[in-house]
């Protein structure tokens, strides 16, 4: 899987209740929630994103709330990958589970700038920012988790498995 | 012991590790992965939806025990829009068609229905789909909050994976002060480590402060565990906490102490003496101050209640301080109890009528205007002093206002003042 988009750049301690307001929790329809993504963080950023861009953020990306509607808005906002210094316990297996890949690396999250373009190779865990050449090496998906993102979540992959059996 | 055995000793375990184990049948140890049985699943009407969804994209239509998982009502109830309307009538659905439990609006928080009414026991493991669900660790239980697919998955079949987490010990010692709570601790020890000190991990509190503590206080510690990252916050269970469960109608307690010799990743010990009240101040709940450095801030809306802190002691504390005063005339007092047993012990008691002659405003027991979705939204550059565990930019439902958090008593000294009062002037 490779990703590549321009970087939407943020800080630390991004929290679930900024990603996604719980005053928004009245609907789970990915693009609802994705119109009010990072609202009260960055107003601007659904009209900035397009299809396939990257969210960079420093550590303890996704802290608060177990809401599952943050990862949902994020990729529903069309954001491809989110590269980050740390996550947030909860919110990792949430992104896992709803298939929004997710990479660890601080040295890129460092070296990257708002707006850079950059690309991501989720199975090699490489990381290169065309804008200045740089290349970093963040791990790649463990075989498990790979196969639940490719599959589009947890969820689509349990059906899979249950069709399986019962063919 | 011969030398044979000292070589093959191994180190003994945390309570995680041993919940964990007596759980996936396993020899558990920090940062395995293990497949274990949860005791009991639960989802609030935040995430209970998504949950139903999951599992119904999964061509579930049972849950694994209807007598282990229950859906709660409680952070936007009654229903303030239709959106959510529609929501709760989906859980009331999966109520009616699993036979699960559901708790409609009005009984109260998750985290404080789920123990009180002995859905879990010491020893237990449980997984609820809300950060918060870190809360029962006060009694014993390992519990963690997952998201809506995890806990859809855990509903479906009892089980769940887990990384077994390394854990982090935290000892007080010394005593609390006059005006100083098991808040202030939690909130100090947010300000000593920060909103990931604990990531990934588990911590325990242990020592004479801790022992000597009501449950509802350890519950406030607990429950604030998540806000370092922790994945859970322990304690043992003693004569207290078993003696809390006697009537319940829960399973029998298999109470779970962590060995002598357990490999802890770190240890903190920290004198309580020395702990004053603590304030959390926006944006973040590690951005911790201690109350002189605050006092004076004007306020607009004081919030007692939350899973935190809305249990029968913290309406105690804070009617001890309002009785017989009166709100200052330009705050709004918001009083959500945490459940529909603590609002009818508190009339009991008589704190309510003394908080309401005060000046206090009743909403129906659940989160209250904690998470921004009804009963008290504040305005534009407001500052609100809550006893919640969350500061976030909008979380209260407006990214304008600012909220500060402390102690019941400091929320009750503030909203008489006006401002922020050291609640050590009062006590």
């Amino acid at each position: 899987m490779k990703f590549q988009g321009a970087a939407h750049k943020y800080g630390r301690d991004i929290d679930t209740d900024v990603i996604i307001p719980a005053r928004y929790l009245n609907t789970s329809i990915p693009e609802e929630l994705a119109k009010h993504c990072m609202e009260d963080l960055d107003p601007e950023f659904v009209k900035k994103v397009q299809p396939g861009d990257i969210l960079v953020a420093e550590e303890n990306f996704g802290c608060g709330s177990s809401r599952e509607h943050a990862p949902i808005s994020i990729k529903a906002a069309g954001v491809s990958v989110v590269i980050a210094k740390s996550y947030a316990r909860i919110f990792y297996r949430n992104a896992i589970n709803t298939g929004l890949p997710i990479m660890e690396s601080a040295e890129a999250v460092a070296g990257i700038s708002n707006g850079d373009k950059v690309e991501v190779d989720a199975d090699t865990g490489l990381i290169m920012n065309l804008t200045t050449g740089a290349t970093y090496q963040a791990q790649p998906f463990p075989p498990f988790i790979k196969e639940i993102i490719e599959k589009g979540g947890l969820i689509e992959m349990v059906k899979d498995k249950l069709a399986a059996q019962s063919s | 012991m011969s030398r044979l055995e000292r070589v093959i000793t191994i180190p003994g375990k945390t309570i995680s590790e041993k919940i964990l184990s007596a759980h996936s049948g396993t020899d558990a140890r920090a940062g395995d992965i293990v497949i274990a049985d949860v005791d009991f699943v639960m989802g609030q009407d935040g995430t209970s939806p998504l949950a139903i969804r999951a599992l119904q994209e999964m061509g579930v239509d049972a849950v694994f025990d209807p007598n282990r998982v229950a859906l709660v009502m409680d952070h936007s109830s009654p229903s303030p829009i239709e959106g959510v309307s529609a929501l709760h009538t989906i859980m009331r659905d999966f109520g009616k068609k699993t036979g699960c439990r559901i708790y409609d609006v009005g009984e109260g928080v998750c985290h404080q229905l789920i123990p009180e009414n002995g859905h879990v026991v010491p020893g237990d493991l449980m997984v609820g789909c809300d950060s918060h669900t870190c809360t029962y660790g006060a009694l014993n239980v390992f519990s963690t909050g997952v998201g809506s697919t995890d806990g859809a998955a855990a509903m479906a079949s009892g089980k769940l994976w887990f990384k077994v987490p390394v854990t982090m010990k935290v000892t007080y010692t010394g005593e609390l002060q006059p005006g100083v709570y098991s808040k202030d601790l939690i909130l100090d020890l947010a300000g000593r480590i920060g909103v990931d000190g604990a990531t990934y991990e588990a911590i325990e509190f242990h020592g004479p402060v801790i022992d000597a503590m009501s449950i509802d206080a350890r519950m406030t510690i607990s429950n604030m565990a998540i806000e370092v990252g922790a994945k859970a916050g322990l304690m043992k269970a003693d004569a207290k906490t078993l003696a809390w469960f006697e009537g319940r109608g829960g399973r029998v307690p298999a109470p779970v102490d962590p060995d002598d010799d357990a490999v802890y990743v770190r240890e903190l010990v920290i004198d309580a003496s020395q702990i004053t009240p603590q304030i959390a101040k926006p944006h973040a709940v590690d951005n911790v101050s201690p109350i002189p450095d605050v006092v004076g801030t004007p306020i607009a809306q004081g919030v007692l209640g939350t899973c935190t802190n809305g249990r029968l002691e913290d309406f105690r504390i804070a009617t001890e301080i309002l009785r017989g005063k009166k709100v200052h005339p330009d705050v709004r007092f918001i009083v959500a109890p945490a459940s529909k047993r603590v609002f009818l012990d508190a009339i009991a008691a008589g704190y309510v009528s003394d908080l309401i002659e005060a000046g206090a405003v009743f909403v129906t027991p659940g989160c209250g205007p904690c998470v921004g979705t009804h009963n008290g939204v504040p305005s534009d550059g407001e500052n609100v002093i809550s006893t919640a565990n969350r500061n976030f930019k909008g979380r209260m439902g407006n990214s304008n206002a600012f909220i500060y958090l402390g102690s019941p008593a400091t929320v009750a000294a503030s909203v008489i003042a006006g401002k922020i009062t050291d609640p050590r002037e009062v006590v």
